[in-house]
């Protein structure tokens, strides 16, 4: 491991008036002694290493014949620490991106990278819904997965990746009694969460489609602002923009792609004017379908992990997890 | 839920890298509509009718545009560009000998192989002249494969009129009808004038037996439709090219999205049954 790169959740800032009141951000690790794993909330999640908000693409010049080449980055990372819910984000991400044409950008920088997993015993917000979107207990997504027992940490591999990782740290063949501190640890984690949603996963397309002409849409957007903290923060939110930045001696230039919102009105705007999604009602529908049905429709994988971040970064408390209830009673 | 091979997808090769093209003839058509005939240099363009490329200034960025040319006409193809952003301002200082990047081509086709046998009508408005141009092109190409064919073109006024020396030829076919009309006539103007559904009085056709390729700005696709629909022309057979800002080509960046759909993977060509579903189509 000590050639890759290794990031982890990091204490970023106290409260002053509260210094329990404790604020966590994934980071690339400077020190080992600075990783917190008993971290619980941040703002974005790992997704930010694997996808980051600007990435270049294509490099070209512009003194000597273009010659465009791809620019794939090879940084191999360890992402130490990633919860469940954010570990089925990157398998989300990992679909979306091999699907049909693949996107080497993306799954050059995923292929390099290591993701060491860490359970939850408890949920971390009531904005949460992990239980619900079936990202509390991750099919894929990570390649070690530790369950934190007081002192010790049980550790399982899941991928060959995984095991070669495993190999190589300084563990020991689990005992009796970390068998059923691992048993007591799940059956905590069992009692500890709760289903949110009066209906199982599996219906949530349908009651997305059955919602689609319902005037939820228009209430709730009262209160948005469009402003997209929802798809900033999203862990599975993948929409880009791409510029082109020339360098300062105009030698040459970058093509780069960075983080777009679904939510800002130029988003569906076509060259001629038309903006297909003009209504900001119908940008936030168009959000919450794609979350809820189209993502899962196109990849196989949840496009809501049910984390919350939307929720928690949304100065209207706009709410995924309330929304996806409210369209089950209304017409 | 489905599983995912990462590793495979991270040796592909980049879609999003350009390959070049030479200019080989420029033509302002209009104020603002400027046509290109380009050749890729290393190997030529393979695609089909109904298909889009993304088009890159170096330096300045990217823009999807709708090949206007047939694959019958030879390795080079056409693009008939409209000046409304960056890129398609920029291409106004573009000509021959100069060098583009093209990315694609990018989505499906215009069915035509399933057309063929059938009757065909073109319905073509403003700029929607240029995706319908493939088609045409490739139909009157296989003059013999389709029946009828009745070419319908609407624009706002003459000045705005594409590939006018072509309208004029296939004015003069006998084996195709073609009719252009224009909003506001100006005093030099003798054809037809008014919207582009005026025309549908003026033709026959069988609508069991005909396929209506319609393309052009939403307001006139709406009142198309209808007209076609009220001809008996059924669903399934009425097709449209629709516009979208698609930045990437393959599916990823999300903007060309219409509720599940990716327009420039399943699009930019549907049918009116599929544009009806998807409710945001138009």
């Amino acid at each position: 491991m000590a050639d890759r790169t290794v990031a982890g959740p990091v204490l970023k800032e106290t409260n002053v008036s509260d210094p329990s009141d404790e604020r966590f951000e994934w980071a690339v690790l400077e020190e080992a002694g600075d990783l917190r794993l008993d971290y619980n909330l941040t703002v974005l999640g790992p997704k930010k290493f694997l996808w980051p908000p600007r990435q270049p693409l294509v490099a070209y010049r512009l003194d000597d014949g273009p010659h465009p080449q791809p620019l794939i980055a090879h940084e191999p990372t360890v992402l130490l620490g990633v919860h469940p819910c954010d570990a089925m984000a990157i398998a989300t991400l990992d679909a979306a991106f091999a699907k049909d044409i693949p996107d080497p950008h993306y799954l050059a920088r995923r292929a390099d990278a290591a993701i060491v997993a860490l359970d939850c015993a408890a949920p971390c917000h009531e904005s949460s819904f992990c239980l619900d979107m079936g990202s509390l207990y991750p099919d894929s997504g990570y390649d070690v997965m530790l369950t934190p027992m007081g002192e010790v940490l049980f550790v399982e591999a899941a991928t060959d990746l995984g095991r070669s990782l495993v190999e190589k740290a300084a563990v020991r063949p689990a005992a009796k009694d970390d068998m059923e501190a691992r048993q007591k640890f799940a059956e905590e984690k069992r009692s500890n969460f709760h289903y949110k949603l009066p209906y199982e996963l599996k219906y949530l397309p349908e009651v997305l489609e059955q919602s689609y002409d319902s005037l939820v849409w228009e209430a709730i957007a009262r209160r948005c602002f469009s402003c997209g903290s929802c798809n900033t923060t999203c862990p599975t939110c993948y929409c880009w923009d791409v510029t082109d930045d020339i360098a300062d001696d105009f030698s040459g230039g970058v093509r780069t792609r960075r983080y777009d919102s679904c939510q800002l009105d130029p988003f569906a705007e076509v060259a001629g004017g038309e903006n297909f999604r003009e209504e900001r009602w119908s940008r936030l529908r168009h959000r919450m379908f794609r979350k809820g049905k189209y993502i899962l429709e196109q990849t196989g994988r949840v496009g809501c992990v049910g984390c919350g971040r939307c929720e928690r970064a949304c100065v209207s408390h706009i709410s995924i997890k309330d929304t996806y209830v409210q369209i089950a009673g209304t017409r | 839920m489905t599983q995912t091979d990462i590793h495979q997808g991270a040796q592909a090769e980049s879609p999003y890298v350009p390959k070049m093209a030479r200019i080989l003839s420029a033509e302002q058509m209009t104020e603002t509509e400027r046509f290109f005939r380009l050749e890729i240099e290393d190997a030529p363009l393979a695609y089909e009718p109904g298909q889009f490329v993304g088009v890159t200034v170096f330096g300045t960025g990217e823009a999807p545009i709708s090949i206007c040319s047939s694959p019958t006409q030879g390795d080079a193809f056409e693009l008939t560009v409209r000046s409304v952003g960056l890129v398609t301002n920029k291409l106004k200082e573009f000509g021959e000998g100069d060098r583009l990047g093209i990315r694609g081509p990018f989505g499906n086709t215009f069915p035509y192989e399933e057309m063929k046998g059938h009757d065909v009508l073109f319905v073509a408005g403003g700029l929607g002249l240029a995706p319908t141009r493939s088609l045409i092109r490739y139909v009157l190409d296989h003059r013999g494969d389709y029946g009828k064919v009745t070419i319908l073109v609407g624009a706002r006024d003459p000045s705005l009129l594409l590939f006018r020396d072509e309208l004029k030829a296939w004015t003069e076919r006998s084996d195709a009808e073609t009719l252009v009309t224009v909003d506001r006539p100006d005093k030099a103007w003798s054809g037809h004038m008014g919207v582009i559904t005026r025309l549908f009085a003026k033709i026959t056709m069988d609508p069991a037996a005909t396929y209506a390729v319609i393309v052009g700005p939403p307001v006139m696709f709406k009142f198309t439709v209808l007209e076609a629909l009220a001809e008996g022309i059924p669903e399934s057979r009425i097709i449209c090219s629709l516009e979208r800002h698609m930045k990437c080509g393959v599916g990823k960046c999300g903007h060309c999205q219409i509720r599940g759909t990716y327009v420039c993977r399943e699009g930019p060509v549907f049918t009116y049954e599929q544009v009806k579903r998807l409710r945001e189509g138009i």
